[in-house]
């Protein structure tokens, strides 16, 4: 019983601190990041070195029209969310291998405000 | 074509790596393993994926210039200038070819020149200001996009050309951030952060 309420309690806190960067989501921020770090490779609306990000919350991974995917990619069965794009800039091939971005974002703080700003594109 | 990396240096670590992976790779294939002898290229192959990212973005920083030199809105000495950071892009495009291929890679190929101007929106340029902006842009992207996937070689000789690369991009993102009449980073260390 009381591991079960050490869980509980592990878990609140865990799910507080998540709410806490998210509730402090940056998405302007986010974007002057964007306009630095990854307007080398992928634009808002067309896809380049890398596929576009409009509307990227929500879709497949790998399924922008067009564009050529890693088959890591193509066959993943990732949605993206804020979440797992976060976790995807922490470290792109440990979240999925196989896939070609070399590219991770070493500040949680970073990829929080990135995350959001993608969000933004509807 | 000359590789980036130092023939000597790349030939004796090739040599080092493929003697050791083919002999490893040999086992495993042996023992009906071929998972695990394709695993075994897996470090050369993620190297050649980052170097083959960087390609596009030499391919894409080639055009660029060429929509920009080519729309008439380049006055001189900007036009020589941008012709001048073409050729460095195009240096940077023939040595990364050449070190894909050492590795055994297949370099991505060059889309055509509309395709550049359409995802780029070369449309919308209407003066000098605009395809300097563009330019500046996109090397400070590359500057940082170098700078971001140095960690992620597996070869260490490979982490030095993309700091290289890096170096090129900063000099041209310094000298379009000065002909724009922008102030420089007022703050240290603002690359690749």
């Amino acid at each position: 019983m009381q591991s079960v309420r050490l869980s509980l309690v592990v878990t609140a806190s865990f799910m507080s601190s998540a709410w806490h960067i998210n509730a402090h989501a940056d998405a302007a921020r986010g974007k002057t990041l964007y306009e630095s770090r990854c307007i080398g490779c992928h634009s808002v609306d067309a896809s380049r070195v890398g596929p576009l990000h409009r509307g990227v919350v929500g879709r497949k991974a790998g399924s922008v029209k067009d564009y050529d995917y890693s088959p890591a990619l193509k066959t993943s069965k990732v949605v993206w969310d804020v979440t797992l794009l976060q976790t995807w800039l922490t470290d792109p091939e440990a979240f999925i291998q196989g896939q070609r971005m070399g590219y991770s974002v070493d500040e949680a703080k970073d990829r929080v405000d990135l995350a959001e700003y993608l969000a933004t594109l509807k | 074509m000359k590789s980036i990396v130092n023939s000597e240096a790349l030939s004796r670590r090739n040599f080092l790596s493929t003697t050791a992976t083919l002999s490893a790779g040999t086992i495993a294939l042996l023992a009906g393993n071929s998972a695990l002898a394709q695993g075994m290229a897996g470090n050369a192959a993620a190297d050649v994926g980052i170097l083959n990212v960087a390609l596009g973005v030499e391919h894409e920083a080639i055009n660029a210039y060429q929509l920009g030199a080519g729309s008439g809105l380049l006055q001189k000495p900007v036009l020589d200038i941008a012709v001048s950071f073409q050729s460095h892009h195009k240096a940077h495009r023939d040595a990364l070819i050449a070190t894909i291929q050492k590795l055994g890679g297949k370099p991505v190929e060059e889309k055509k020149l509309d395709e550049y101007a359409k995802a780029l929106n070369a449309a919308s340029l209407k003066s000098q200001g605009d395809v300097l902006d563009l330019a500046a842009r996109l090397e400070l992207g590359a500057t940082n996009a170098y700078i971001g996937v140095i960690p992620a070689f597996k070869d260490t000789a490979l982490a030095k050309v993309a700091a290289r690369l890096a170096a090129d991009e900063t000099m041209h993102w310094t000298i379009l951030t000065n002909a724009l009449g922008r102030p420089l980073p007022a703050t240290a260390l603002s690359f690749g952060a």
